[in-house]
């Protein structure tokens, strides 16, 4: 039982990082309807920019505190947040007219730039990664849980809600559906669809700089071509959950996250990406539309 | 009087398809204006150069005098122009509640956009008991006065209504047109794009005929409704 409880606690923080990567899949894909495949590279350099500002800007590494900690991933966030935008701006606006076929490619060809950019400018080596100062494990019963894993688990939640609030409380949020369900009539109403577009993939990679610096600190290095697994995993969960639905890729994240974990658990853990791509498969066989997703039936 | 819209010259073109040719019309301020026309003669298209969801390949489009180029469809929605499109553009994935705050998406006066929600609901007391539904599941007949309220929420001066008579059962559409009426006499401007050219003639200050991108006839709207051609050729007769 122990051992059970051990394998979810770690499930539910390795699948907390991968919903906070989906939400980000999921959201542009919402009112772009656009994979956007750099996205994990997002994440990889939110986790690299944690490691310079820690390690090469400032000697925090050296003397990891809290409050630093906290000031790190801030930066990392906004930073990568700038490169969403950016990304957008450059690569995917001038093509949003053009078949959808072209924005893929170059979603593709964004990520292989900052994958092999990234190996040029930070080298391909992987460097090892500590933004917290050692934290204790903490003992629930027989239970040991990495202190790690509580501030991951913590911090996504906290995310996750915060998203939640804006999507479905804020003027901007009801703006952004408004966009995913047609962009045509949502600027008849004013709606400034650039503006939210925008929006969107900074919001998303602000997440997916999060996602990073949690997963750099689980597992202690950093490497340009770290957002690559991740990145398709969390591509997996957003589908399982429905993409384009954003409570569906929590769910997704979790999901995957407690499969995998149980899979290397109770079997081996060379078999838990070959169970998240069956998953895929099973998922899009069965029910395309994803587990929360909506086959789009309307009334006329 | 000024004209509150004109149109001069104003040319559409999609791709190889030459959609409107040399449109030229007037709405005055206060007025129902009307276009009609057959299916593909451009109505949708002109209604949708008018509110800047595309541009014009040639001609002018002013609104209180000043041209539409480069402008974009969200900038005209502050001046006042709002646009309730074709096929009712409702989000059926959004409740009626929601639906409405979109259309007063600009507004910050959160007071006045409940009493204007609350104008929406006395036009259209439907809508009222439907507020928390999404507004996919509302019947054709209601989505449509769904899209009519929420085109009110922004507090348009000049309204575009595309085919509101769009697959509605005759009763419904004559309540939806008794209202037109009323918006109107509140002071709203309306140009209004339908097939069925009776009931918009019925109502229309002034009405223009499309065929094929072009205006081939104006008048009054009563004095269309008389007209031979136009009985002959839109009323079935």
């Amino acid at each position: 039982m122990t051992e059970f409880l051990q394998h979810i606690i770690n499930g539910l923080s390795v699948g907390a990082i991968y919903a906070l990567i989906a939400l980000g899949y999921t959201m542009v894909y919402g009112v772009l309807k656009l994979i956007n495949f750099a996205h994990g590279d997002v994440f990889m350099v939110g986790a690299m920019m944690a490691f310079y500002t820690s390690s090469k800007w400032s000697s925090e590494a050296q003397h990891p505190t809290i409050g630093g900690a906290v000031l790190i991933a801030v930066i990392s966030m906004a930073i990568c947040g700038l490169i969403g935008f950016v990304i957008e701006r450059v690569a995917y606006r001038p093509l949003r007219s053009a078949p959808r076929i072209n924005s893929l490619i170059t979603a593709i060809g964004v990520s292989f730039f900052i994958e092999y950019g990234g190996q040029v400018v930070f080298g391909p080596t992987p460097n090892a990664f500590g933004i917290l100062p050692p934290l204790p494990p903490v003992q629930v019963g027989g239970l040991s849980i990495g202190a790690v894993d509580i501030i991951t688990m913590a911090v996504a939640l906290a995310l996750m809600f915060g998203l939640q609030r804006i999507v479905f409380h804020t003027r901007l949020g009801t703006a952004m559906r408004a966009v995913s369900h047609n962009p045509d009539v949502a600027a008849l109403m004013g709606v400034n669809v650039d503006f939210i577009i925008s929006f969107t993939f900074v919001l998303g990679s602000v997440l997916a700089a999060a996602a990073g610096i949690l997963f750099a600190s689980k597992y202690p290095s950093v490497q340009p071509l770290m957002g690559l697994m991740p990145g398709l995993k969390a591509f997996v969960a957003a589908v399982i959950g429905g993409i384009g639905n954003v409570p569906g890729a929590m769910v997704g994240g979790l999901l995957l996250g407690l499969i995998e974990q149980l899979v290397s658990g109770y079997f081996s853990s060379q078999w838990k990406d070959a169970v998240a791509f069956a998953l895929l498969i099973l998922i899009l066989l069965v029910k395309p539309s994803g587990l929360l997703g909506r086959a789009t039936a309307e009334k006329v | 009087m000024a004209a509150l819209l004109s149109l001069e010259n104003v040319d559409v073109h999609y791709g190889a398809i030459h959609a409107l040719r040399g449109v030229s019309f007037e709405v005055n301020e206060g007025q129902i204006v009307t276009l009609i026309g057959a299916n593909g003669a451009g109505k949708t298209t002109t209604l949708r150069a008018v509110s800047c969801m595309l541009q014009p390949t040639s001609g002018t489009v002013r609104y209180q005098g000043q041209s539409l180029a480069g402008q974009k469809a969200h900038q005209l929605v502050a001046r006042g122009l709002c646009h309730a499109p074709e096929g009712r553009g409702i989000f059926p994935q959004l409740t009626v509640h929601e639906n409405l705050l979109l259309g007063a998406f600009l507004r910050r006066d959160k007071a006045g956009i409940a009493a204007d929600a609350e104008k929406g609901f006395a036009l259209f007391p439907r809508l009222k008991e439907r507020e928390k539904q999404l507004a996919g599941t509302l019947s054709g007949g209601e989505q449509q006065m769904l899209a009519i309220a929420r085109a009110l929420m922004a507090r348009p001066k000049l309204l575009l209504l595309d085919e509101p008579s769009l697959g509605l059962a005759p009763q419904v559409t004559e309540t939806i047109f008794r209202i037109i009426e009323d918006i109107n006499k509140q002071g709203v401007t309306i140009l209004l794009v339908e097939q069925n050219a009776h009931l918009a003639l019925g109502i229309a200050h002034q009405g223009y005929v499309l065929e094929t991108g072009t205006v081939v006839k104006s008048g009054p709207g009563a004095e269309l409704l008389k007209s031979p051609e136009i009985r002959e050729a839109y009323l079935g007769e």
